[in-house]
């Protein structure tokens, strides 16, 4: 079981229920347990849309769109039925934090689960694990289960006449490309995970054909402690255009790993050396991966930067899932490069040509490169592939494995220059059995 | 009542299907469930569960092939009775990941998916399973294991072994 940390600077909101035993219902209920809904029931789906503005709350999930605004766009007539899915197939390398939100307080999804669905005007939501939590989701279906008890699911939903939700829980079977919401949707009706062509839009044509709104696990548990402080207020905590906390996730190479809550917009630099305890043994800094494997690295000295979606931006890089990956003095970028693109080469669904083709062409020349065998045109080479990828795919899968790949050649381009003279690995990340597929089976 | 008269699953994961299938608007959506749920009883999906499965859905077992062959959990051949899956990825492998592996491989004398000969266990280098923060962690089946050492995972497997292990399913 994931043990939880915290630091002094951490703003508690969506983390304040962790380690107190929220996922009992009664536990949940004495800490304003579904009160949000009930206020949001009352209200109407109109003050609940325009809290969620107010919030500026921006998807966790790692683009970054504006929640409030995603629920507004769902019409609110529609002949067939709407739904609300939540995307809980975390997979992103780097990102656990939606792990801990599943496992500490599992009906603050199910509960923002509900307010999504009052203000789209749904009966039905679906949360969707990634497979790999199989635990997670017993803990999941769990409180599901003592919500259906209580009368808090199903029809007539805290006695009110006519308000009914229903909700049912899943995993998937391990694949990185579902995360992606429209491969979410093809994987929930029971197909191959592969992104469908967009627009439509979920938000008018997605899950079975309705009306769909689909949001990042973390996003929908925020839905209720936003209620309950009042948009505003919630706004407030966050930086200019990025409001309220996030859960981030720091590992690799410090002292304290784990899943701190900061305010949006808290300094990466402070992040890293206070709230996680600096680097591992004292050793010195060398790269900073900040939002999950598929963002552009940072070098030690670019770290002073705020961690929200618009100054990750102008810094070159993502926010993304939170995830921030720490990197010491004794990495080797070639290496780490070759493992990040092993990762999305994997998980390619194969359905468009620039991502199938791409990745793999990453992973063969990074192996050689790795391996010893590299010559001078290969990292013009990588990066043409990388930026022949950038923009052109279905789904952003083709983009996450080029965006870091870039990063690598751009910024540490000076060390795979280096590591062409003479250096042969002692082991080989990737085997050639495994290059040919020979070792799939 | 399934469509299903001789179930090849035992009786209680029958009734489970049975019940799955009417939980969403659309039946087929219980497909990756329940090929999952087959496969923790079974042991892997054989074709005697896609023809199953195909039935309890009305699908062509070519859609339950197609589904079943996407999926990296999913296998068409018996793992060990414990799975062990050793993360890889980034955040395990900046805390000893590929040693850990490595102690694996070495402990158990196989590589990756493969069985040990008494079945006991098999062994999977698998991509980022969602323990970044508590690396290098791996699964046994599906209960989670971090902060690792090679000594530690002598005593995971050790505890497996004597049957004295963890078994999510």
């Amino acid at each position: 079981m994931p043990t939880l940390v915290s630091h002094p600077d951490e703003v508690k909101i969506i983390s304040r229920r962790f380690g107190a035993g929220a996922a009992d219902i009664d536990k949940y209920l004495e800490m304003d347990g579904y009160k949000a809904v009930q206020m949001a029931i009352e209200k109407g789906a109109e003050w609940v849309i325009n809290e969620m503005k107010a919030s500026g709350l921006r998807g966790r999930g790692g683009a970054g769109f504006p929640t409030g605004l995603k629920w507004s766009f769902v019409p609110k007539q529609s002949e067939k039925p709407k739904y609300v899915l939540v995307n809980g197939d975390e997979s992103e390398p780097g990102t656990c934090k939606d792990h801990v939100i599943f496992l500490h307080d599992p009906h603050s999804v199910i509960e923002g689960t509900m307010i999504a669905g009052l203000a789209i005007g749904a009966k039905m939501g679906f949360i969707y694990l990634r497979g790999e939590y199989r635990y997670l989701l017993k803990v999941v279906e769990k409180a599901v289960a003592d919500a259906y008890a209580k009368g808090f699911l199903g029809k007539n939903i805290f006695g009110k006449e006519g308000v009914d939700f229903d909700i049912v829980t899943q995993t998937g079977a391990g694949a990185y490309e579902v995360g992606e919401e429209s491969a979410l949707m093809e994987s929930l009706e029971g197909k191959r995970g592969v992104p469908r062509i967009k627009p439509p839009f979920p938000a008018v044509v997605g899950l079975y054909g309705g009306p769909t709104v689909i949001n990042n696990a973390e996003t929908i548990a925020s839905a209720p402690h936003i209620l309950l402080m009042g948009g505003e207020p919630y706004a407030k905590v966050g930086s200019e255009r990025n409001g309220g906390t996030r859960l981030f996730g720091i590992s690799g190479h410090v002292e304290r790993p784990g899943v701190y809550e900061l305010p949006m917009g808290y300094n990466l630099k402070k992040a890293i050396y206070e709230v996680a305890g600096g680097v591992k043994g004292g050793r010195k800094l060398k790269a900073v991966v900040p939002g999950g494997s598929s963002c552009p690295v940072l070098k030690a000295d670019e770290l002073d930067v705020g961690l929200d979606f618009d100054q990750m931006g102008k810094a070159g890089t993502m926010l993304g899932s939170g995830g921030i990956v720490v990197l010491d003095e004794t990495v080797s970028m070639v290496e780490f490069a070759l493992r990040t693109i092993k990762f999305y080469q994997h998980e390619s669904c194969g359905w468009c040509i620039p991502c199938r083709e791409g990745t793999d062409w990453l992973k063969k020349t990074l192996t050689r490169f790795y391996n010893g065998y590299g010559n001078k045109k290969d990292i013009a080479n990588i990066q043409y592939l990388a930026e022949n990828m950038m923009g052109r795919t279905f789904c952003p899968l083709g983009d996450a494995a080029a965006m870091p790949t870039l990063g690598f050649i751009k910024k540490f381009r000076e060390e795979f220059e280096e590591y062409l003279e003479g250096h042969r690995t002692e082991k080989a990340l990737i085997t050639t059995e495994e290059l040919i597929g020979a070792a799939h089976h | 009542m399934s469509a299903v008269t001789n179930t090849i699953f035992s009786p209680e994961l029958a009734a489970r299907f049975d019940k799955l299938v009417t939980l969403y608007p659309v039946k087929r959506s219980a497909l990756i469930p329940m090929l999952l749920y087959a496969q923790d009883e079974v042991g892997y999906v054989s074709d005697a569960v896609v023809h199953e499965i195909a039935q309890r859905l009305d699908l062509f077992e070519l859609d339950v092939r197609n589904v079943l062959s996407y999926y990296s959990m999913l296998r068409t051949k018996p793992a060990g009775k414990y799975n062990v899956q050793v993360c890889t990825n980034i955040s395990c492998m900046l805390r000893g990941g590929y040693e850990i592996l490595d102690h694996c491989k070495a402990k158990l004398g196989i590589g990756h998916k493969e069985v040990t000969p008494d079945k006991l266990f098999s062994l999977e280098e698998v991509e980022c399973i969602g323990a970044c923060c508590w690396a290098p962690a791996m699964q046994v089946n599906y209960d989670f294991h971090e902060d690792l050492t090679p000594a530690k995972v002598d005593q995971i497997l050790d505890d497996y072994a004597a049957g004295r292990g963890k078994d999510v399913k």
